[in-house]
């Protein structure tokens, strides 16, 4: 997929696809500075303010980490959104309040993302189905498997579950140690990993991996796997911090294409085989400071939403345009 | 696809069945089932209901197809089909005789969409996929803006003309549905220019290896951005046709872009480019409704009908895919 002539003259000097997303996110920085300074609303730029404005997008952040696998190796999850709803519901119908079945629902909410993206994985890499098509048809069955039961918040959080959304650790909250923790355990296995390696190879040139000896059926299920389990927690940290689960909080939050847009703002290259975690980390602030700058600035919501669509196709420009490949 | 000259080589000596398209025995299987559990739908009430209902989402195949071929997507089309009957509501408040500039705007819009679309594609290197879900995003947020969030009023009955009316007293078929013939008309111009003309066949070989078309002369750009315009046209037309039969709303249009592209790849079109048909894909938005209209039959819950609707495009791309590895096409 790569051009042999960019990658070997981009090595020397400065390698703008590196730095492009921490380019972006200061951008965005900046511009919410400017904003809230121009307006007088100082009280944004506090650093408890910044830390809130991480806070409203964990859920986004925990299942762009995961897309970011699905998508380094050429693949794509649609199933996410629904994915998310569907454990946020199984998780709080098993607890239903009583702290004793904590561990068995994150258990169960665990082996039904493991299941999904199994049975994803492996029809995208056994029956070769278009990823696109599979993880949207898998979208399609969870949603309506769930819709069936359920129609409404099912069943509720106890207390003690609601610490892993509310509780805070050294005056920082649980969650976004959490999902630290989640992007550096990322970070580790695709960079200094034999799976992380492969992963980067498979998406990069899938017929070369194979011949070089990678049995890359094997990369994309797990890649899936990763993708939808992460999906889940994503879930069950929603379920906590609504309280409940229901049918509709997947597909409310736009996680399918949202994180798809995270991870793709973050510099990860949709064919493939390029980016990592770091970017979708700083794809999920710009996404988060994206939001906070329209709310200091008292854009109006419909306006917001037009302007959002511009900058997502804007910020992927941002990197593509440079490159000589054709797109389609 | 790239031995293709070889199995055209090959081709007569075994032209018999596997040449036919196998969504059409699929239609044929669905519209016997239908006719299994509802004799009525062989009076022309029922058919005709059938095929007007199924129209719009035919029309949106067929010019989904053209953006398939070519390689990319357009996720766009359901903001523009909402887009359409909120901006047609709006503009022609209520007025009668607005229909006839109405229209002419609606098609600009969609003209403007679908360039925006190309040359964001070609130019700025966005992939389609993000490139019109950005286009999706911000159309729904014009289409609240446009009506402030609630979209009030009807659209006068010029209008709805296209989508809802029948034209009745025609000997044989007795009913005409005007949208059946919005379809043959625009299902044979989209079949004319996708099968018979070279335009067609540059969307193909762009579709199949672009770097090879632009060696062998093919203005890609053009040729690409040509097919996000079809697109958008036929989603307006599908708007207009929309408006015929449901009501002003903000989300006429959720979930038709996904349903294009089933329709599409029940049909045979290859995501990622370079094979598809026009007629398959109207067939295959045929099969589709008749899907819907099978399990509404019998009466099984909305829900449901997403299952079966996943189930479906999972199937189908898995036996198109171990038809192609069989058949080494």
């Amino acid at each position: 997929m790569s051009d042999p002539a960019m990658t070997t003259a981009s090595k020397t000097g400065f390698r703008f696809e590196v730095w492009a997303p921490a380019i972006l996110l200061l951008a965005a920085l900046m511009i919410y500075v400017i904003i809230a300074v121009s307006t007088g609303q100082t009280q944004y730029l506090t650093a408890s303010n910044l830390i809130s404005i991480l806070g409203r997008s964990i859920a986004l952040g925990i299942t762009a980490i995961g897309q970011t696998f699905a998508i380094l190796v050429a693949s794509i999850d649609l199933s996410v959104a629904s994915l998310i709803s569907a454990t946020a519901v199984l998780a709080s119908v098993i607890m239903n309040g009583d702290p004793a079945m904590i561990l068995p629902a994150i258990l169960a909410a665990l082996a039904l993302g493991g299941l999904v993206g199994l049975l994803n994985g492996l029809v995208i890499a056994k029956l070769e189905v278009n990823p696109l098509i599979a993880t949207l048809g898998m979208s399609l069955i969870i949603q309506g498997c769930l819709s069936a039961v359920v129609s409404n918040f099912a069943g509720s959080v106890p207390v003690e579950f609601q610490l892993f959304a509310y509780g805070e650790i050294g005056g920082l909250p649980a969650s976004l140690i959490f999902l630290l923790v989640l992007a550096i355990a990322a970070w580790v296995v695709l960079r200094f990993t034999k799976f992380g390696s492969d992963i980067y190879s498979v998406g990069g040139n899938k017929d070369a991996a194979r011949f070089a000896g990678i049995q890359t059926d094997r990369v994309v299920v797990y890649a899936h796997i990763i993708c939808s389990v992460l999906a889940a927690i994503a879930g069950l940290y929603l379920a906590s911090r609504l309280r409940s689960g229901a049918p509709w909080i997947g597909s409310d939050g736009v996680y399918d294409l949202e994180s798809i847009a995270v991870v793709v703002i973050g510099g990860t290259v949709l064919a493939g085989g390029r980016g990592g975690i770091w970017g979708t980390m700083a794809g999920m602030m710009i996404f988060s400071l994206i939001d906070s700058i329209f709310n200091v600035a008292g854009v109006d919501a419909f306006a917001k939403q037009v302007m959002r669509g511009v900058i997502i196709v804007a910020a992927v420009a941002f990197y593509a345009v440079r490159s000589k490949r054709m797109v389609a | 696809m790239t031995d293709q000259p070889l199995s055209s080589a090959e081709a007569p000596k075994k032209r018999a069945l596997p040449h036919i398209n196998p969504v059409y025995f699929l239609l044929a299987a669905l519209i016997a089932a239908i006719l299994l559990q509802n004799p009525n739908f062989a009076e022309p009430t029922g058919y005709m209901n059938f095929l007007k209902r199924a129209a719009p989402l035919a029309i949106l195949a067929a010019g989904q197809v053209y953006v398939l071929v070519s390689g990319g997507f357009d996720l766009s089309v359901g903001s523009l089909i909402t887009l359409v009957v909120v901006g047609s509501s709006m503009l022609t408040n209520n007025d009668p005789s607005a229909t006839l500039w109405v229209i002419p705007v609606m098609l600009c819009i969609g003209l403007a969409v679908g360039l925006i679309n190309g040359l964001v594609v070609c130019f700025l290197k966005v992939p389609s996929l993000i490139a019109t879900l950005g286009m999706m995003i911000t159309l729904t947020g014009v289409s609240f803006m446009w009506s402030g969030g609630s979209p009030r009023g009807y659209l006068p009955d010029t209008f709805r003309f296209f989508g809802r009316v029948n034209i009745m007293d025609i000997p044989v078929i007795r009913m005409l549905p005007v949208a059946l013939i919005v379809l043959i008309v625009v299902g044979f111009a989209l079949y004319w220019l996708m099968h018979r003309t070279n335009f067609g066949r540059m969307v193909h070989a762009i579709g199949d290896n672009p770097q090879a078309a632009r060696l062998g002369g093919v203005p890609v750009n053009r040729v690409r951005i040509l097919a996000f315009v079809v697109s958008s046209l036929s989603a307006v037309v599908t708007g207009i046709l929309l408006g015929g039969f449901a009501g002003v709303s903000t989300d006429v249009g959720n979930g038709y872009e996904l349903q294009a592209i089933t329709a599409a790849v029940l049909g045979g079109a290859q995501l990622l480019g370079g094979r598809g048909s026009v007629p398959a894909a109207i067939a295959g938005a045929l099969s589709l409704q008749a899907i819907f209209t099978l399990l509404n039959f019998l009466g099984l819950p909305q829900p449901v009908r997403q299952v079966v609707q996943g189930l479906i495009l999972i199937i189908a791309v898995a036996l198109a895919m171990y038809r192609r590895k069989r058949t080494g096409r």
